[in-house]
């Protein structure tokens, strides 16, 4: 496809999307209280956005990953929350 | 257009999920053994499940013209327990004989514990044992990445399996590479919040290409969409793909690793 049929295509649910993303910044940032470890992924990852890279996706996926390798001593819960947070 | 719908939870489906599939173009359903939302209390709550993926839900299937397969193994959310895990690993092999069983899966990690990994050692022992097909559940979200990369070590060390009869599961762009690199296939979940989208599906498959890779719906109890195989079809349409490319996807592709298995039969 070329790059103006892929804008006819998908432009105006992309734009849905950032706006769904500015509104809840917003909504976060009115709330009292502090931020947390997803917040700061979060915003990690929206500086990914105005990379020149191709991958973005990836680059994304990446920030919100857990990057260490060895296997942790025992899962104590099932869920996950989309965001990898240290444990100190 | 006809596909195969790969990777679906129908014990949590209503019947009506299994007519809109059909009337879809879905010929066979296969259905991973997995977690019921809940642990489950001892090994005969496994007998049970095993039962109904063996016997009950080919019958519900059939009403509809639809084949039913299944894997069968104890999922990631309760291998935390490794007494419990050998317990109904020991169960398996005498459903391995059932003409629906297609190999060992959802096998996997959830947290990437050192019992997770402990007993998805014990069920790549078992394929290995029984020569089965092996389907593989990579981590959700935040541990997606390390989770598939301590599943592709356990695999790579063990000799005796063969990667291309190895399909790992729920593969996103920053996981799919290192798959395809290691010659096992790579599924693509599509669902609506986490895992790969219609459009994202499409565009790995643009950037990865369409050999060795399938899409599913993985519908289960949760937020899910049975018919989202065909809805990423037409989506692949209006991106300009072609038919017969279209049907490569979602339905040559995993013919011909579902195949691999003696049991997959779609009598066509």
């Amino acid at each position: 496809m070329t790059r103006q049929q892929i804008l006819d295509l998908y432009f105006l649910d992309a734009r849905h999307k950032l706006i769904e993303i500015a509104a809840f910044l917003d909504r976060v940032e009115r709330a009292e209280g502090k931020d947390d470890f997803r917040l700061k992924s979060f915003r990690a990852a929206l500086a990914k956005l105005d990379d020149k890279k191709k991958n973005r996706a990836k680059e994304v996926l990446m920030i919100f990953s857990d990057l260490t390798t060895k296997p942790i001593g025992k899962a104590t819960g099932k869920g996950a929350v989309g965001a990898w947070q240290k444990i100190k | 257009m006809r596909y195969i719908e790969p990777h679906a939870h129908m014990v949590s489906r209503t019947t009506d999920d299994y007519e809109r599939m059909a009337l879809a173009g879905c010929e066979a359903v296969c259905e991973p053994a997995f977690w019921a939302g809940f642990d489950r209390s001892s090994p005969a709550g496994f007998f049970d499940y095993f039962s109904q993926l063996t016997e009950h839900e080919p019958k519900r299937a059939a009403k509809f013209g639809l084949k039913h397969f299944c894997w069968l193994c104890i999922n990631s959310k309760e291998a935390e327990d490794v007494k419990l895990a050998e317990e109904v690993i020991a169960l398996i092999p005498k459903f391995l004989k059932r003409p629906n069983v297609l190999g060992i899966g959802e096998i996997g990690l959830n947290k990437n514990s050192r019992n997770e990994l402990r007993v998805l050692e014990m069920q790549v022992e078992l394929a290995a044992k029984f020569n089965q097909l092996i389907l593989v559940h990579t981590p959700h979200l935040e541990d997606k990445l390390k989770g598939t990369k301590l599943i592709l070590d356990v695999l790579k060390n063990d000799k005796r399996i063969q990667p291309g009869r190895v399909i790992i599961d729920h593969v996103e762009e920053h996981t799919v590479e290192m798959v395809l690199n290691c010659g096992m296939w790579a599924g693509m979940t599509l669902y609506p919040e986490t895992k790969c989208t219609p459009a994202r599906a499409i565009d790995i498959l643009e950037t990865y290409g369409s050999e060795n890779i399938w899409m599913n719906s993985a519908c289960d109890w949760g937020v899910s969409d049975p018919l989202a195989v065909p809805k990423t079809a037409l989506e692949m349409k209006k991106r300009g793909h072609l038919a017969s490319a279209v049907e490569k996807i979602i339905f040559q592709n995993p013919k011909k690793f579902l195949r691999q298995s003696k049991n997959f039969k779609l009598g066509i």
